[in-house]
């Protein structure tokens, strides 16, 4: 979208992501969300005296894994640094991080474009971090909970590369579903397990030097993260045109009045006076641990998108829908593998099977029934034993009850009648009912074939196999417009 | 022994400012002893280029052990009360601090 004629956006996103690790990345205790305040804390991560980091051999290997997807080299030695600065939730007074020689460099995130080649984003680096504690403010104090302190953070910051908030929040999608796809983050936004910096600023097209920019803190929804960056280019824009001039500033994200506003005056906030940690030695990266990694690397979404482009005949759409989450895509070619065609279970993943897990709050998996169970629903459909309508019964049900396909269209009676002689009996019962309307019908008003057909499916309870329905009326009709003396109107007209 | 500006490898106001960074009030007299102290530190490091160093790698640590590592278990119990033990407010198991004014 062009926000002006005569301006861009640049932005570059800073995000960080929890790693789902057991315990925190430089001590024993435990990294889990929810726990009561000050129960996962030790010496170590209240930053006590005389207390030595130890580094957590999985933070490692879950780094190496998003560095193998983004396609970054990871570096064989690698170093910590202190960036310091004083906060009440910082209680070492530095947090322990990554500035040079960070452990991925160079790597890049490819945006799906529809159907043009994917557009690629490049990234500056990815680096650790400890995390800090969190704050709540009261009206005269402020409370401290040291259990996020020293959990582990990825920092993966993109290169100013992103043109417009759009662009911004696809990228931002994309690597979610990147960290989820490999395990490594939820990518709760809300819980603060994925959070989102943004830098912008504009410039005149054509423009090669980058502009003054403002970073905007406090994204914590993708829809925040599109609305702020919007507001944000679109201010910038008004001022630049005014003759005025961007001020190098922290702007937090207000969302109830939907505008961004500076931080109180940060002149000393971005002199941290980094070094290399002095309790950490360097940080040696195995080669072999990386080829062990590389080996065992699950599929990532881009890759996912390309394969199911290549072997299957789906629309860009569907092809987005389906991989945006590993688990969605794993259930449809899981009935795909059960014998459902493609674009049967494709339909049925992406309306029933998503519509029932957006509606629980349940894990996916939990959510639905297992692919099996719902392949051999649609198999039913398919053999003509139940109608489309009738498994979508089924499968409501099934989602609840946690029963198979076979036991629920039994107990729930969705059987669909395709035996002639039952539908030719209900055929009699309409058509006999129904008398005048035979006449019309007869008469020349053709469109009430589709009424005697809704008749006849009433009457079943929905259960009879429409096609069966449609052959047995068409005939009997039929047989009965046969022109016969008797047939023939009393008077000519 | 007073110190001439152009012996000063840091100023005045380069003084301040680290103090300001590191939370520390100096009156007029501490902030002349820190320029005169860090001057003669930073002096002192500047020895090193003296050295013909264009072919040694820059190096964070001695030693070639490189870091060790842990393997991902919890091994820390909860201890909620020892942690707020020396605490000088708290509440419930919160640590009360001044309120933080963003
Ligand atoms: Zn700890």
């Amino acid at each position: 979208m062009a926000i002006s004629d005569a301006y861009e956006a640049v932005i570059g996103l800073e995000v960080h992501t929890q790693l789902l690790t057991r315990s925190k990345i430089f001590c024993g205790c435990a990294n889990e969300f929810g726990a009561a305040p000050n129960h996962n804390v030790c010496p170590v991560c209240m930053g006590m005296p005389g207390v030595l980091p130890v580094f957590n051999r999985r933070v490692l290997e879950l780094t190496i894994r998003v560095g193998l997807a983004t396609h970054s080299q990871i570096s064989e030695r690698s170093i910590f640094a202190r960036k310091n600065y004083f906060y009440p939730d910082l209680p070492k007074g530095y947090q322990i991080s990554q500035y040079e020689r960070p452990l991925c460099v160079g790597g890049y995130i490819e945006l799906p474009t529809g159907n043009g080649a994917p557009r690629r984003i490049q990234l500056a680096r990815i680096h650790l971090e400890e995390d800090a504690g969190k704050n709540i403010h009261r009206p005269t104090a402020s409370l401290v909970d040291f259990n996020r302190s020293g959990t582990p953070l990825l920092e993966i910051v993109s290169e100013p590369e992103l043109r417009s908030a759009e662009e911004a929040t696809a990228y931002l999608r994309e690597l979610r579903s990147i960290l989820r796809y490999l395990e490594v983050s939820d990518g709760n936004m809300e819980e603060g397990s994925f959070r989102c910096d943004a830098n912008v600023s504009v410039r005149p097209c054509g423009a090669t030097e980058l502009g003054a920019k403002t970073e905007i803190k406090n994204l914590n929804s993708f829809k925040f993260v599109e609305k702020a960056i919007k507001h944000e280019i679109e201010r910038q824009t008004a001022v630049l045109k005014a003759g005025g001039k961007i001020m190098q500033e922290t702007h937090l994200w207000d969302p109830e009045r939907g505008e961004t506003r500076p931080m109180r005056s940060k002149e000393y906030a971005h002199d941290y006076r980094y070094f290399p940690e002095p309790d950490l030695p360097e940080l040696y990266v195995p080669p072999e641990l990386v080829e062990q990694i590389r080996a065992q690397a699950p599929e990532v979404p881009a890759a996912r998108r390309a394969r199911y482009a290549r072997d299957l005949s789906l629309s860009a759409y569907e092809i987005d829908v389906l991989t945006q989450e590993r688990e969605v895509g794993d259930y449809f070619e899981a009935m795909v593998a059960a014998g459902i065609e493609t674009k049967a279970a494709a339909n049925w993943t992406m309306t029933e099977v998503l519509r029932a897990s957006n509606e629980s709050t349940e894990t996916f998996s939990n959510a639905v029934p297992p692919p099996a169970q719902t392949a051999a629903l649609l198999k039913l459909v398919a053999q003509n034993e139940i109608s489309l309508n009738a498994a979508k019964t089924a499968f409501a049900a099934m989602c609840k009850s946690g029963q198979d396909a076979a036991t629920t269209v039994k107990a729930l009676g969705l059987a669909q009648v395709s035996d002639e002689a039952t539908i030719s009996q209900v055929c009699d019962q309409v058509l006999s009912a129904e008398a005048d309307k035979v006449a019309q019908f007869h008469a020349g008003r053709e469109k009430l074939f589709g009424f005697f057909v809704g008749q006849v499916v009433k009457a079943m309870k929905g259960n009879a196999n429409p096609k069966v329905v449609n052959e047995v009326l068409k005939r009997k009709l039929a047989m009965a417009g046969r022109p016969s003396p008797s047939d023939l109107p009393s008077s000519g007209a | 022994m007073p110190l001439r500006m152009a012996e000063a490898k840091i100023s005045l106001d380069g003084v301040r400012h680290v103090a300001r960074l590191a939370r520390l009030a100096l009156d007029a007299q501490e902030e002349a002893k820190l320029q005169h102290d860090l001057s003669s530190i930073l002096e002192y490091v500047e020895k090193l280029t003296e050295l013909e160093l264009s072919g040694v790698e820059p190096t964070a640590q001695v030693g070639d052990a490189g870091t060790p590592m842990r393997d991902d278990v919890v091994t820390n119990e909860p201890a909620a009360d020892a942690v707020l033990a020396n605490a000088p407010a708290r509440e419930g198991f919160w640590f009360k601090v001044p309120k933080i004014i963003e």
